[in-house]
C-alpha cells in the first residue's frame, strides 16, 4: 500500500497519526505545500485518499481536481468539510469517528458549564497573579514565551491596582493573614472598583447543581451531555428537528423557546445548512442576562459578532466555548471577560480518546484498500 | 449599637431564645440581620468589653452559640458558657472548634454540610475535569493569543475512565461519588466506618485506595487522624498519573511532599481549594500547568450561602421548640 497517495489536508492534528499514515501510505501534506496547484497537478493521479478533520476536508473543488479519489477518512465526527453530495456523485466513500469521542465532548461541555458558572479559569489566575505580585515576581501566563518575556496580563493589571492603593491592599492582606481567610468577602475588596479581574463579588459565582440545562441536538453526544448534568439534578430540555418518542426529556420545537426556558444552552448537533447561526440574536436574547452559552459544536453555529456584543454587554450571562468562527482566531473582545471559558477546539483533546480517532483513520483507510467492510462508514 | 454595658445579664424569653454569636470582629455575616427578629442575638464582637468580660457578665445562661466561618473557639471561651448545649457552625469543616471540650461537655454541633455539600462536590468535580483536560491552562493558551502562533495545544487525559477514590464518604464525599459515576468512573472510597448500603467499593485505608485509584478527591473533615493523611507513601501508590483533589482541608495533604512529587513528575496533577497556610500558595505551583488553584472558595455561592442562612435558622428554631436538627456533626 506505500505506493498509495493520502493527501492530509488539514494542518497535521495529531503526531501519531502522521506516523500511522507515513508507515503504510506515501502521506502528502497539503497545509505546508507552498504551491497547491502545482503539486495537485503533479500528484493528482497518486492521490487516491484523503485525510482531513474540522478544520479542512474534502470540498468540490479539491474533489474535481483529484480523479482518482476512492474515500474520504476524516479526524473527527463532524462533516461540515466534506461535500457529501459531491462524494456520493462520484461514489467516493467517506468515513469519520464516531463514538470514539462521545465521552470526550460530553464531558468537556460540563466542564465548561462548571468553568464558567464557578469562574474558575479566573479563580486559576487570580491566585496565581496575587500570590506572585506579593513575591515581586513576574509569573508566565503562557506555555511558549521566553522567560524574559513572561509577563502576565493580569499580574500588570495587579500590579497596578496595588500600586494605586497602596492602603487598603496593605490593611486588606493584614486582615487576611490573621485568620483563614474567607477569601471571596475580603479579597473581594481588593478589585471592585474598576471591574479588575480580581473582583470577586460572591453573586457571579453560581452554583451547577439544580440549574436547567438546554440541549440543541440529542445525539451521542447530547445524550452523553444530559446523563452527565442529570446527575447534578440539572433539568433537561432539548430541540432538534422533530421530537423524540424515546426520551423523556422536555422537548420544545423551537431554539428560542429552548433558550427562554433553561439556564445554560448547549450546541451539540452537526452543522448544516439548517444549523448554521442556529445561535443568532433572538435566541442570545432569550437566553438572557442570567443564561449561559456552551458550544461545542462549530463555530459557525454562533452568529460570533452578535454573541460578542452581546457579552460585552451583559446581555448575556456568560459563555464557554470551544469552537469559533474562524480557528484559530479568536475575538480579542472576549480575552477581558471573566465570564467567558475559550478553548483552542480540544472537545476530542486527549491522548487516550485521538490515539482511538488516529486508529479509525488508519483502520477505515486500510479496510479500504484491502477490499473489507469500513469500519465507520458514512458513505 | 446596643448598649450591653448598662446591663447586669440577660434573659432570654420564650419568643426570643437567646442566641451568642462568635466571630471576629471583621467576620460580619448577614446571618445577624436574618436572626435578629426573632432570637435576642449576643455579639461580644460589637461590644467595647472584652470578650471574657463580656461573656462572664452576659452569657452564663445561654444555650446557644453560633460560630461564624472558622472563627476559633477554644476551651478556654467554652468555659465561660456553663449553659450551652448547642454549637450551630456555619462551615462544614469544624477544625477551629474545640472537639475533645465538646465531646465532654456533651455539647451537641451543627454544621454547614446539608447546606454546601452539593456546591463543594460541584467544585471538587470542575476541578478534576479542569485539570484532566487542562481547562485553565487551555484557556490561557486562547488569551496569551498562542493559538494562531502554536497551534496545538497539549492534549489532556480523559475523565471518565478514571477510577476515583473518594477519601471520606460524608454528605460531600457521596454527591462526589453520585456525580462523577455518570461520567463513567469507578467510584471507589476510604471513611471511618465502611457503609454497606452504598454501591461503591470500600477500602480499609487511604494507601490501599491510592493503590487501587487514578485520582484522589479528599472530601474528609481535618482532625488528629487525618492530618497528612495524602504522604509520601499515598502519593507513591498513587502513580505518576495520578491526580489529587482537595475540597477538605490544606492540611490534609503534606504540602511540601506533594510540591516534590509534583516537580518531579511524580504526581499527574493536582486541583486545590485549600492550602496548609492560606493565603499563602506554594509558588512552585505556579509554574505547573497540570495544577488547578483555587482560593479556598468551593462554597462561596449565593445559592450555598442562602442554604446555609436557612439551615441556622432552622436549626436554632428546631433547638428551641425541641425538635430534631438537621446536619449533626458526629464528634468521636
Amino acid at each position: 500500500m506505500e505506493s498509495i497517495g493520502v493527501l492530509m489536508t488539514c494542518p497535521p492534528p495529531d503526531p501519531y497519526l502522521v506516523e500511522q499514515l507515513e508507515k503504510r501510505f506515501t502521506l502528502f501534506k497539503f497545509h505546508s505545500i507552498p504551491d497547491k496547484a502545482h503539486f495537485l497537478n503533479s500528484n493528482k493521479a497518486s492521490i487516491r485518499a484523503v485525510v482531513g478533520n474540522a478544520s479542512a476536508g474534502a470540498d468540490a473543488q479539491l474533489i474535481h481536481q483529484l480523479p482518482n479519489l476512492e474515500i474520504v477518512s476524516s479526524f473527527s465526527v463532524g462533516l461540515d468539510k466534506i461535500d457529501l453530495a459531491k462524494c456520493r456523485e462520484r461514489g467516493i466513500r467517506v468515513t469519520n469517528t464516531p463514538d470514539v469521542l462521545t465521552d470526550d465532548v460530553a464531558d468537556l461541555a460540563i466542564g465548561l458549564m462548571l468553568a464558567v458558572l464557578r469562574r474558575l479559569c479566573q479563580s486559576d489566575r487570580y491566585v496565581r497573579s496575587v500570590n506572585s505580585c506579593m513575591e515581586g515576581r513576574l509569573v508566565s501566563s503562557s506555555l511558549a514565551v521566553p522567560p524574559f518575556l513572561q509577563i502576565d496580563y493580569y499580574f500588570l493589571q495587579v500590579c497596578v491596582f496595588v500600586l494605586l492603593n497602596i492602603d487598603e491592599v496593605i490593611t486588606t492582606l493584614g486582615y487576611i493573614s490573621k485568620v483563614n481567610p474567607d477569601c471571596s468577602a475580603s479579597l473581594g475588596t481588593l478589585g471592585l472598583r474598576n471591574g479588575a479581574k480580581f473582583a470577586f463579588s460572591k453573586s457571579s459565582w453560581l452554583n451547577f447543581t439544580g440549574k436547567s440545562v438546554g440541549i440543541i441536538g440529542l445525539g451521542r453526544i447530547g445524550l452523553a451531555i444530559a446523563k452527565r448534568a442529570e446527575a447534578f439534578s440539572c433539568p433537561i430540555s432539548y430541540h432538534t428537528r422533530t421530537e423524540k418518542s424515546d426520551v423523556k426529556y422536555k422537548y420544545y420545537p423551537s431554539v428560542v423557546e429552548l433558550a427562554a426556558n433553561c439556564q445554560i444552552l448547549v450546541v451539540a448537533c452537526a452543522l448544516t445548512e439548517e444549523t448554521r447561526h442556529i445561535i443568532n440574536r433572538e435566541v442570545i436574547n432569550a437566553l438572557g442576562p442570567k443564561g449561559v452559552l456552551i458550544n461545542i459544536g462549530r463555530g459557525p453555529h454562533v452568529d460570533e459578532p452578535e454573541l460578542v456584543s452581546a457579552l460585552v454587554e451583559g446581555r448575556l450571562g456568560g459563555a464557554g466555548l470551544d469552537v469559533f468562527q474562524d480557528e484559530p482566531n479568536v475575538p480579542e473582545e472576549l480575552f477581558g471577560l471573566e465570564n467567558v471559558v475559550l478553548l483552542p477546539h480540544v472537545g476530542s483533546g486527549t491522548m487516550e480518546t485521538r490515539k482511538e480517532m488516529a486508529d479509525l483513520v488508519v483502520g477505515n483507510l486500510e479496510a479500504h484498500f484491502l477490499n473489507k467492510p469500513l469500519l465507520t462508514p458514512v458513505l | 449599637m446596643a448598649s450591653y454595658a448598662n446591663q447586669e445579664c440577660f434573659q432570654s424569653n420564650d419568643d426570643h431564645p437567646m442566641v451568642l454569636l462568635h466571630r471576629l470582629p471583621s467576620f460580619n455575616s448577614p446571618l445577624k440581620d436574618i436572626l435578629q427578629p426573632h432570637f435576642h442575638l449576643l455579639d461580644p464582637a460589637d461590644s467595647p468589653e472584652p470578650a471574657s468580660s463580656f461573656l462572664s457578665c452576659h452569657a452564663k445562661s445561654v444555650r446557644a452559640l453560633i460560630c461564624i466561618y472558622n472563627t476559633p473557639l477554644s476551651a478556654e471561651t467554652l468555659n465561660l458558657l456553663p449553659s450551652l448545649e448547642l454549637i450551630v457552625a456555619t462551615s462544614a469543616g469544624v477544625d477551629h472548634i474545640d472537639l475533645e471540650e465538646c465531646r465532654c461537655r456533651g455539647i451537641i454541633m451543627t454544621n454547614a454540610s446539608t447546606a454546601f455539600a452539593e456546591d463543594a462536590a460541584d467544585h471538587a468535580v470542575a476541578l478534576l475535569i479542569d485539570v484532566c483536560r487542562r481547562i485553565s491552562t487551555a484557556d490561557r493558551f486562547v488569551r496569551g493569543g498562542l493559538w494562531p502562533v502554536k497551534r496545538d495545544c497539549p492534549l489532556g487525559f480523559k475523565v471518565g475512565r478514571k477510577r476515583v477514590g473518594i477519601v471520606g464518604l460524608g454528605r460531600i464525599g457521596l454527591e462526589v461519588g453520585k456525580r462523577l459515576e455518570a461520567f463513567g468512573c469507578s467510584i471507589a472510597y476510604n471513611s471511618r466506618k465502611k457503609m454497606p448500603s452504598v454501591p461503591f467499593s470500600y477500602h480499609a485505608n487511604v494507601l490501599d485506595l491510592a493503590e487501587d485509584s487514578d485520582a484522589l478527591i479528599l472530601c474528609c473533615s481535618l482532625t488528629e487522624q487525618t492530618h497528612h493523611i495524602i504522604n509520601k507513601d499515598v502519593l507513591e501508590a498513587l502513580g505518576k498519573e495520578g491526580v489529587i483533589i482537595n475540597v477538605g482541608r490544606g492540611a490534609l495533604i503534606d504540602e511540601k511532599v506533594l510540591v516534590q512529587f509534583l516537580l518531579r513528575g511524580d504526581t499527574g496533577g493536582a486541583g486545590l481549594d485549600v492550602f496548609e497556610s492560606e493565603p499563602d500558595v506554594p509558588r512552585e505551583l505556579f509554574e505547573l500547568d497540570n495544577v488547578v488553584l483555587s482560593p479556598h472558595r468551593a462554597i462561596f455561592t449565593s445559592e450555598s450561602l442562602e442554604a446555609l442562612h436557612q439551615l441556622v435558622f432552622t436549626n436554632l428554631k428546631a433547638f428551641f421548640s425541641n425538635k430534631p436538627l438537621q446536619s449533626v456533626f458526629q464528634i468521636e
